[in-house]
């Protein structure tokens, strides 16, 4: 599937996006940031307050608790500030 | 109703002429227009960048198009134009048009249009100050708190 990344994430991270296979143990928005956490120097700094990381599964905000299913796009950027 | 993320800007008069389309039952036309500030507390802003989720920004000013319709059916038109890339003090950064036959509903349908645009659609703001940091902006509470009383 396609991560895609944005502000201050994608700052962190150095990426704008990527492709990945996430592992089986990621069920929800939630278990897929604790694992982001992980993946080295970057993302442990983008993704150190999950509370700051809004998420959206194929263009559609998605909750914490939500699980992650069949997206093909999952998106990770901090809160809007448009308008 | 239609959304357009674009780097130009607009011309509210011809944009309002447009979405009237002469239909002469319209009694109201509401515009929200956001501009760019020139200062963020004591510090002087050179410019500020628009950054956005192209599709998702689309779609999610679609969603909050459709939702401002179907509560308050006699929305008869909505326009919603937001620019990205970099802009100046002063210059114009997002459009919120709304008709209706009579002014409450448009202004209400504007307001309602605008507080989920804040909260709800992908842009972030980076603003450079004369100092030279670039900075990302943070969302306010005051955002989410304007959307969460519509519910």
């Amino acid at each position: 599937m396609k991560l895609v990344y944005f502000a201050w994430l994608r700052e962190h991270i150095g990426l704008d996006e990527e492709r990945i296979d996430l592992p089986a143990s990621v069920k929800n928005v939630r278990d897929l940031i604790n694992w982001q956490q992980s993946r080295g120097e970057g993302y442990a700094r983008a993704f150190a307050d999950p509370e700051t990381v809004r998420v959206a599964l194929d263009q559609f905000h998605a909750e914490h608790d939500e699980a992650v299913g069949t997206a093909e796009e999952i998106a990770f950027f901090p809160p809007m500030t448009g308008g | 109703m239609t959304v357009s993320l674009q780097r130009e800007d607009f011309d509210i008069s011809a944009e309002i002429d447009r979405l009237v389309d002469g239909r002469t039952s319209v009694g109201a036309a509401v515009t929200f227009t956001g501009l760019v500030r020139d200062m963020v507390h004591d510090q002087r802003i050179l410019d500020m960048t628009l950054e956005h989720y192209p599709a998702m920004a689309q779609n999610e000013l679609e969603r909050i198009e459709q939702q401002a319709r179907s509560r308050w059916p006699a929305l008869t038109g909505t326009r919603i134009i937001h620019r990205f890339g970099t802009l100046m003090p002063g210059d114009r950064i997002v459009l919120v048009i709304t008709l209706s036959s009579h002014r409450q509903v448009a202004f209400e349908a504007a307001e309602f249009i605008m507080d989920f645009l804040k909260s709800r659609a992908p842009f972030w703001k980076k603003e450079r100050t004369e100092q030279g940091e670039a900075s990302w902006v943070a969302a306010k509470d005051e955002d989410d708190k304007a959307r969460l009383r519509w519910q």
